[in-house]
């Protein structure tokens, strides 16, 4: 069992916690299954290092656990990650979870680059990534009211605490997902193909069941030839409406 | 914010993407800090076919820091007395302990200390800027140009 990151210093009542669905990417990324097909993908010791982007990271725990755990998931010591958030407070937090994560003495030493604050991967740079990372915001619930966003995203003027209404819109943002909780997802699915590396990228995304994963997998599969999907963890059984699982979406034959 | 992440970045700008000049985002009145790091010398062995070289000899040029020779260095240019063939270091297991040369140093040093804390990113094909605050660059759009 892997060492799961602290995220002792993140204030959660402004970003995300983690919860069962970062454990379930925590647990299906360091698969036995899922290590096996990234280290034939990437393990090969002196080719380039891939870049590992999360989308979303929150408290960092996800992105911290890749960088931590890079010698066992990936199997080599040299990745890059990278990761973005639409709420700046997230950013400083998920900064510092991977760089203490990072500290660990058993930790890989792998290359934590930034979290940027930005709208899903608007910023990043076409084709460059190999390992992308997604934990949406997947509840069916109303979007927060964007027009807020400038004024929320930073610490109110001449303030050093948020505002109750500010921590309130800053955590709607982690996890409403508007018609079918799918809004977000949708948007970022969109910009997957062109994200991904053409060679080697690959994509995990995690769905709930009031998403219709069979309805997105059908979708993605309809991007046309060569592209794979297939779930690869899931958890909450008991069929509670917050069943989960984690599709991952990549090139064939690459 | 590190060098190296301007490798991967682009203007947020949707009709700015096909646009060659949207990479790299030029650093514009630029504070920058030295963030000291462990090295990692088979990582920048590795990643040197990924560092788009003339961009990135541009920004450190922009920012008044030393230039970068006009070629990326080779592998073996990061280490002392050359790499070992990858056959002898299967034999030795990766035991082998090699020591970075000043090339390397001064290129983590570069790539990974040199840290652009307050400032802004410009965007060459629109002007577009984004801000860098505390390290963290901002590529939120205001809601006419998403």
């Amino acid at each position: 069992m892997l060492p799961t990151p602290s995220t002792s210093h993140v204030c959660f009542d402004r970003v995300y916690e983690p919860a069962e669905d970062s454990y379930l990417l925590l647990d299906t990324i360091s698969s036995t299954s899922e290590a096996a097909f990234l280290q034939n993908r990437f393990g090969h010791v002196s080719s380039t290092p891939p870049l590992i982007l999360e989308v979303g990271v929150g408290s960092g725990v996800v992105l911290a656990f890749a960088a931590a755990n890079a010698r066992t998931i990936f199997g080599r010591n040299d990745v890059l990650t990278l990761g973005t958030d639409i709420n700046s407070f997230a950013c400083r937090a998920a900064s510092q979870t991977v760089s203490t994560a990072l500290r660990e003495p058993t930790s890989s030493s792998s290359i934590f680059l930034d979290v940027a604050n930005g709208d899903l991967a608007g910023s990043i740079r076409p084709h460059s990534v190999d390992v992308f990372i997604f934990n949406p915001p997947y509840v069916p619930a109303e979007l927060p009211d964007f027009s807020r966003h400038e004024n929320f995203n930073t610490l109110p003027a001449g303030q050093e605490k948020t505002t109750f209404d500010q921590d309130s819109y800053l955590l709607e943002l982690s996890y409403a997902g508007g018609a079918d909780g799918m809004v977000v997802t949708n948007r970022m699915l969109e910009q997957i193909p062109n994200l991904l590396d053409l060679k080697r990228g690959v994509a995990y995304v995690l769905l709930c069941a009031q998403n219709k994963p069979e309805e997105v997998k059908r979708h993605i599969t309809g991007w046309g030839p060569g592209w794979g999907v297939e779930t690869v963890g899931t958890s909450g059984r008991q069929a509670g409406w917050e069943k989960l699982q984690i599709v991952r979406i990549w090139k064939e034959g690459a | 914010m590190k060098l190296l992440t301007l490798n991967f970045l682009t203007c947020a700008i949707k009709t700015c993407k096909t646009q060659p000049a949207s990479f790299p985002l030029h650093p514009r009145d630029a504070e920058l800090e030295i963030v000291e790091t462990d090295m990692n010398l088979p990582f920048l062995k590795n990643i040197l076919p990924r560092l788009m070289w003339d961009e990135l000899r541009t920004i450190t040029s922009e920012l008044g820091l030393p230039d970068l020779p006009p070629t990326p260095p080779t592998r073996s240019n990061l280490v002392e007395g050359g790499e070992k063939d990858a056959v002898a270091e299967e034999e030795e297991q990766e035991e082998v302990v090699e020591e970075p040369t000043q090339t390397a140093k001064d290129l983590h040093r570069i790539l990974l200390e040199t840290c652009i804390k307050e400032g802004k990113l410009v965007c060459g094909a629109c002007g577009h800027e984004y801000k860098v605050m505390e390290g963290v660059a901002n590529f939120l759009l205001p809601g006419h140009l998403v």
